[in-house]
């Protein structure tokens, strides 16, 4: 993409190669799940961008309305992928959220939730550890039979007895990696790589970064799990909490300096994508701005990299019937759709077949299945009916949020037998299958 | 001829609203400034004006309520699909209800049998090909915003694509309507049929940009897909050869069905995009050229179009090889006028028809014109049928840069009735061109079509101030229209709030 607007600079002026300009054409519209949802203007991208630019030039005061629409955007990107003028508009919906963040003025009580959950849990791999033990503590003991038995949820604001539903089993889960590990390559060491291990990826998902790292040994990776890693940031950036984002995205990038590695691998789109752009996040970081444009050009999706390299380790045979969903993340925000496809093509017996819209939203959008309840649900329907509609067993997409969320999506829908799971599931099975 | 602005009579409202309320309910009737800001433009972006409401009606009925409540107040009202209109035709000039049918977006009926499909104004132009595709049908009339404009807009406006050079324009599509008139009355207009009887209703109703009253479903006619089809791309050093490749295939009776042509500046705009397709660069125009019908006798339509390529000092011709590739070639085509804000801040797409004849030496005037006013022109159009679209590239930020644009815009035009040709090919009037209009009509043409108007919209309530010169000089700024960011937020502050 930079290299694009490089060769376009000869004939224009560097301003508008610089921050492309919409333009108001209206090509965006129909990619954006909520405009095509709610059919109104301020609920499209370029209808989005209307109101941030209205705010920035004084025409409209600071509204709720403003909030709310803002607020109501997935930060799919999709549009992104539409806009033939390459709006930074995941860039402009961050800002527009700083700005939101930093005038809405919320409850005591709402406003020490959200301080307590964005800037000391997941900035804190040891709070978000406990976290999520405390989770497993309350389906181990039974509470959760007894909650949903009692119908206590229902008593609470909100949709808290759906959200309830969305956490998959934990009880059994100890996989998590551990951070500071190092993991030797099998064979030939070829290359050093780190690993970004995610922060639901490693409570909820511990046994994929388990499978990621086995299929990186045995394609010739040392991998190292650098302990002073923390959370992408991601999740913050999309609220807006943009202070807390940059010290974690420091964080991350002097963790990975100190580790030494040809490449860092993420195998959570969301995360991934994040994280190639923490060049723009620190941009005014005079100390950080040019190591984290490296640190960012070394972040590899796990099936950007694995296709990339000279030569894979050849998988075993696999018969299942897979439809690939994109990660929004992945195909909007970083470019890949198929990278992913072609890892699972390379795998024998595995026949792949296509979604009817792979590229839409399917709901999850970081918390936006926790904040925009209603609306999540309506897009997560859509997804669910294509599914539906394919002949496929098994859905494999590559982040965890939309891992969960289509799960929660075919549980509630009672479709039982088609399974969720990460590219990285399947070929792990078929590199079992090879031995 | 009551060609008055009406907006100025005013109308209670609140209670407009609470009657809005009790059609459509709270959630579809925005009316607070925040809400109603995003309506203020359309695809034309050089005017704006707020609506007073903005509703999403679901049915003809309600329509038929929003319409009958605008007559009893005498508040002007204006329809509005996926707002992509490019001559201003879904902006609210004296303000009123804007009827937005984004909901209105089902198709009720495909009959494979009659090639035709039944739809709401709100479905999006490529939906119906998508939705006719697996039975190997289509929808013929594809502007470049098909992706995302709606069958109501494009009825509106008439509008045309790419393919309308073989095809014909949306007006040879549309077998039937149902519309809304200004009076709330419901009529059918043609039938499914095609009868040929009587006054062409259909044919008046199709291209009155919203003056007539409201199209609240369509009957459209399918095609079936063509069984053979090519897509070349031919590359030029010279605007002059391609321009001579145009009228040469034209002239060796050859039609096909695309011929576009896409100059230097939008090359480069298409190919710092997503949509790139590996356009060379350094080229000075490329055409896009596509035949089709049955698999006999298609070589030679081709061969013979190759000849006249060659002849014309093309430097490469690409074949595309596959559907695969024929389809990046007309996603880079179809999304360059999206793709501008790659090389400029903003963008105002022109539409003029001119004798092909007349390519050569208009391209060149128009490359004059823009020097002289210190603007750059962009051109990416439909040379087959000489339907021109030159952009201007401006930042809306250089002090007069409005003027300056609004002024090269008149002279253009001019030049394209000079050389005779028309106004428009395929966007409308709208607001954008009214004061154009006496250019190539005389005082008799306009109060002859005026007349037409008033039967069907005798007190002016449907998208008024549209079309017709309202007198105020070609370069003036419509009345009612807002200009700098402080007027604009004066204005709003001053809206009574309930």
């Amino acid at each position: 993409m930079d290299q694009k607007y490089n060769q376009a600079s000869s004939t224009v002026s560097d301003r508008a190669v610089l921050t492309p300009e919409c333009i108001h054409c209206g090509l965006c519209l129909q990619a954006c799940p909520t405009y095509v949802e709610l059919g109104k203007e301020a609920d499209s991208p370029r209808g989005r961008i209307y109101l941030m630019r209205a705010y920035e030039r004084g025409v409209m005061p600071f509204s709720e309305s403003f909030v709310q629409h803002i607020s109501a955007c997935l930060d799919c990107r999709a549009c992104e992928s539409a806009c033939p003028s390459g709006v930074p508009y995941g860039e402009l919906v961050e800002k527009a959220r700083e700005v939101i963040e930093h005038r809405v003025q919320r409850s005591y009580l709402a406003g020490a939730f959200r301080t307590f959950t964005f800037k000391r849990i997941f900035p804190s791999r040891r709070l978000l550890r406990l976290h999520f033990n405390l989770l497993r503590l309350y389906q181990v003991i039974g509470l959760q039979k007894l909650v949903r038995l009692t119908g206590l949820l229902k008593l609470f604001p909100g949709h808290l007895a759906e959200l309830e539903q969305l956490v998959p089993d934990i009880r059994k889960k100890k996989d998590h990696v551990e951070l500071g590990s190092v993991f030797p390559a099998l064979g030939k060491k070829q290359y050093r790589v780190g690993l970004l291990t995610g922060c639901v990826m490693n409570e909820i998902f511990g046994h994929i970064n388990q499978a990621t790292i086995r299929i990186l040994q045995r394609n010739g990776c040392e991998v190292v799990v650098p302990a002073a890693q923390s959370c992408c940031a991601a999740l913050h950036c999309h609220a807006g909490i943009m202070d807390t984002a940059r010290e974690m995205a420091r964080k991350n990038i002097l963790a990975f300096e100190e580790a030494q590695v040809d490449a860092i691998i993420i195998n959570a789109a969301g995360c991934g994508a994040k994280l190639k752009e923490y060049g723009s996040l620190l941009a005014e970081d005079r100390e950080f701005c040019k190591r984290a444009q490296v640190f960012s050009q070394k972040i590899k999706d796990i099936s950007e990299f694995l296709v990339d390299l000279p030569q894979m380790a050849r998988p075993g045979a696999l018969s299942v019937r897979v439809a690939y969903d994109d990660p929004c993340h992945l195909l909007h925000a970083q470019k890949i759709g198929q990278a992913p496809r072609n890892l699972l093509k390379n795998i024998p017996g595995l026949q792949l077949v296509e979604l009817e819209r792979p590229d839409q939203c399917c709901g999850s959008a970081g918390i936006y299945n926790i904040t925009q309840y209603d609306l999540s649900m309506r897009i997560l329907d859509k997804k669910v009916d294509d599914i539906n509609n394919s002949d496929a067993e098994v859905v494999a997409t590559g982040n965890p949020g939309c891992i969960l969320q289509i799960a929660y999506g075919l549980r509630k829908a009672g479709i039982a037998h088609i399974r969720v799971m990460h590219p990285v599931e399947l070929l792990e099975q078929a590199y079992q299958n090879s031995k | 001829m009551n060609n008055a602005p009406v907006a100025e009579r005013g109308f209670p409202k609140e209670e407009v609203y609470r009657h809005l309320v009790s059609i459509l309910g709270k959630e579809w009737v925005l009316h607070t400034p925040e809400e109603l800001i995003v309506y203020e433009c359309d695809g034309l972006t050089l005017h704006t004006r707020l609506p007073d409401f903005v509703v999403f009606p679901t049915c003809t009925e309600e329509v038929v309520k929003i319409v009958k409540l605008a007559g009893q107040y005498k508040i002007p009202f204006v329809p509005r699909g996926a707002g992509t209109s490019l001559s201003g035709g879904a902006i609210p000039v004296e303000g009123g209800v804007v009827l937005e049918f984004s909901r209105m977006n089902r198709i009720l009926n495909i009959d494979y049998e009659n090639r035709l499909a039944i739809v709401q104004p709100g479905v999006v132009n490529l939906h119906v090909t998508q939705a006719a595709k697996k039975k190997n049908f289509y929808y013929a009339p594809d502007p470049s915003s098909q992706m995302v404009s709606t069958i109501g807009g494009n009825v509106a406006e008439n509008a045309g694509g790419p393919h309308t050079l073989k095809y014909g324009v949306t007006t040879n599509h549309v077998m039937a309507l149902e519309v809304v008139l200004p009076d709330g009355e419901v009529y059918e207009l043609g039938t499914a049929a095609g009868d040929a009887v009587g006054y062409d209703l259909v044919g008046s109703f199709v291209g009155s940009e919203g003056t007539f009253g409201i199209v609240t479903q369509i009957t459209v006619r399918l095609l079936y897909s063509p069984p053979a089809v090519k897509t070349m791309l031919a590359v030029y050093d010279s605007v002059v050869d391609a321009t001579k490749t145009v009228s040469g295939i034209i002239a060796r009776g050859v039609v096909p069905a695309a011929l576009e042509m896409i100059d230097r500046n939008t090359i480069q705009a298409i190919e710092a995009s997503v949509y790139a397709t590996g356009i060379p660069k350094d080229a000075e125009a490329v055409l896009l050229i596509e035949i089709d019908g049955l698999a006999t006798g298609i070589e030679q339509q081709m061969e013979r179009i190759l000849e006249v390529i060659k002849t014309n000092n093309a430097r490469e011709i690409r074949v595309a090889k596959n559907e695969t590739e024929r389809k990046k070639l007309w996603a880079a085509r179809k999304n360059a006028f999206g793709a501008y804000g790659r090389i400029s801040a903003n963008y105002y797409t022109m539409d003029g028809v001119i004798p092909r004849s007349k390519l050569p030496q208009i391209l060149q005037e128009i490359d004059d014109l823009g020097r002289r006013h210190g603007l750059r022109m962009a051109n990416v159009f439909h040379a087959g049928d000489g339907n021109l679209h030159p952009i201007i590239l401006y930042d809306i930020h250089q002090p007069g840069a409005k003027e300056n644009v609004l002024a090269l815009a008149g002279e253009i035009l001019q030049r394209c009735v000079e050389v005779g040709g028309a106004l428009s090919g395929e966007h409308g009037i709208g607001l954008e061109k009214q004061e154009f209009m006496s250019l190539i009509f005389s005082e008799a043409d306009l109060h002859a079509m005026q007349q037409l108007k008033q039967v069907f919209n005798p007190e002016n309530l449907a998208n008024p101030s549209k079309i017709f010169p309202i007198r105020r000089g070609c370069r003036e700024l419509p009345k009612n229209i807002l200009e700098s960011s402080d007027q604009k937020y004066k204005a709003y502050q001053e809206i009574v709030r309930f």
